[in-house]
């Protein structure tokens, strides 16, 4: 028992050499005078499988926001590599596939190729023409995510799950050193879904590529992350996975409780 | 002399031809259709000016353009949720100027008929000089800009993320767009020059399976509907404005009927299988 608990410690210890890639200090936010993050404090290090799960309406999502720097925290710090967000100039090491990424104009025309090449304007520049290189790199993107033979089918055309593969594409043409999914499982049938956490431990061990994702599917996120953070307007836990699964019931239990609260309190 | 005249024409036309739908994807896909109807007007208002002041009236219509497209953007700041509106606010405003300028006695010239209708007879030197200016430029920034461009179409949001100056980009695509529009007045008329840049777009969305095939498809489409227009306006004698403008509706209805046909007979195949 003592030795499942001292492993991630040293694990850890060993980690403080490392500097973390995501950093959230004492963060709080509200939308308006809705409070939805209350003192915030995590890490996430590099080669992390990250998981934050949490009841729908539990701030998981803003999490993320603050993470990209689409919302602002009231109080607290949100550190990337070390800096303020706001030193952060360089966008492309972030890979970022949003929420719904496939609720679009199905009639829009783009093809599969077109669409994850847009994914190198970041790193490439604005005013750089896309070069041999470029395609190169988007030809092995698809190759990656399964999607070499659909390179010049039309995007509208395609499958939830096929769509889904082409914007996580489109994130790596980037050549992130993170990558942060909303939801990704959302509207995918349980087939592409085993295939995209394949994808996904691949990405994380094969490229070392940092992976957060925002879930509220518990059960399969905790079997194929390696560190889970469980939010509800604060956090309940965050840690390594192992250590989650051994006070499961109870770490749940407190989540989940706060939300029937909450629920009974506005009656 | 005569067909000097016609090379002009021709040589305009076909400059249109390519500007007026490349512009066009751009705005069609951002639903900002709208916007080249409102420029359209606000040149109005400027060659009315143009006229009223004794300034060449395309440059006016260009100033006024310029002006109309940043304060449209401004606008759209302002009524974030409502883009629209400030496309109506500056359209408003650009038919009430209009109407007083031209209510003015100077400017009430047999030369504004060819503004508002387009005119092969109007078209002179200068006007071909200008034209290819803004096919220039309109040309090498699409070159330029062409993925930033097709990113911000499709997808604004994560273009912002990326780091991508998206307002910028917006306000280069309208001023781009202010260019085509004052610049070919003359050809296809205020009051046409906005079906040359959305029509040919709504044709080629039609068989467009990528952003590059609506892109060339569109210009298709354009270059075929100004020399059908223009032979047949020669031909005739009708107004070429007009014409083209009828050849772009005609070949955007055959095109409708050509995938309705496709459709059912393709429904029709099947259900004969079944």
């Amino acid at each position: 028992m003592i030795k499942r608990i001292d492993h991630p410690r040293w694990r850890d210890r060993n980690k403080i050499q490392t500097e973390p890639v995501v950093e959230l200090r004492g963060v709080s936010f509200a939308y308006d005078d809705r409070t939805v993050l209350t003192d915030i404090q995590l890490e996430i290090y590099p080669h992390d499988f990250y998981g934050i799960i949490g009841p729908n309406g539990s701030g998981k999502s803003t999490l993320l926001k603050l993470m990209l720097g689409l919302v602002t925290p009231d109080a607290g710090e949100v550190l990337l590599w070390g800096k303020p967000l706001t030193e952060n100039t360089n966008r492309a090491r972030v890979g970022y596939v949003p929420q719904k990424a496939t609720a679009f104009n199905a009639s829009f025309p783009a093809t599969v190729a077109e669409v994850v090449a847009t994914g190198r304007i970041g790193r490439r520049g604005l005013f750089a023409r896309p070069n041999p290189q470029d395609r190169e790199i988007v030809a092995d993107c698809l190759e990656r995510v399964g999607m070499a033979d659909f390179a010049h089918r039309h995007i509208g055309q395609l499958s939830g799950g096929q769509q889904q593969r082409v914007f996580i594409a489109q994130a790596l043409a980037g050549e992130p050193e993170l990558l942060l999914l909303d939801e990704p499982t959302v509207g995918v049938d349980s087939e592409q879904q085993s295939l995209f956490y394949d994808l996904m431990t691949h990405l994380n061990h094969d490229l070392g590529l940092t992976i957060v994702m925002v879930s509220h599917d518990i059960g399969v996120v905790t079997e194929r992350v390696n560190k889970l953070a469980c939010v509800n307007g604060r956090l309940f836990y965050h840690g390594e996975v192992s250590l989650f699964k051994d006070r499961q019931t109870e770490i749940l239990s407190r989540l989940y409780g706060q939300v029937v609260e909450v629920v009974y309190h506005h009656h | 002399m005569q067909q000097g005249f016609m090379q002009r024409a021709l040589l305009a036309g076909i400059m249109v031809a390519v500007l007026c739908p490349t512009i066009g994807l751009f705005l069609v896909l951002r639903r900002l259709s709208m916007i080249g109807d409102t420029l359209a007007h606000v040149s109005l208002a400027g060659v009315a000016g143009g006229i009223l002041a004794g300034v060449y009236p395309p440059v006016m219509a260009l100033s006024f353009s310029v002006l109309a497209v940043l304060a449209i953007e401004k606008l759209r700041r302002t009524y974030q949720h409502y883009a629209e509106l400030s496309i109506a606010i500056i359209l408003s405003g650009a038919v009430g100027l209009a109407g007083i300028l031209l209510s003015q006695k100077n400017s009430a010239s047999s030369d504004l008929m060819s503004y508002l209708f387009g005119s092969i007879v109007a078209v002179n030197e200068q006007d071909l000089l200008i034209l290819a200016a803004v096919m220039v430029i309109v040309t090498v920034t699409v070159a330029i800009l062409y993925q930033p461009l097709f990113y911000i179409t499709w997808q604004e949001e994560k273009a912002r993320l990326s780091g991508l100056p998206v307002s910028t980009l917006n306000l280069v695509l309208l001023i781009l767009a202010a260019l085509v529009i004052a610049s070919s007045l003359r050809i296809v008329g205020i009051l046409l020059v906005s079906s040359l840049i959305t029509l040919p777009v709504a044709a080629s969305l039609q068989w467009a399976r990528s952003f590059a095939h609506a892109f060339w498809l569109a210009q298709g489409y354009a270059l075929t509907a100004v020399i059908l227009g223009l032979a047949l306006s020669y031909g005739f004698d009708w107004a070429p404005g007009g014409t083209i403008v009828l050849m772009a509706v005609t070949l955007l209805i055959l095109t409708l009927l050509v995938k309705w046909l496709i459709r059912s007979w393709r429904r029709h195949g099947l259900s004969t299988s079944a």
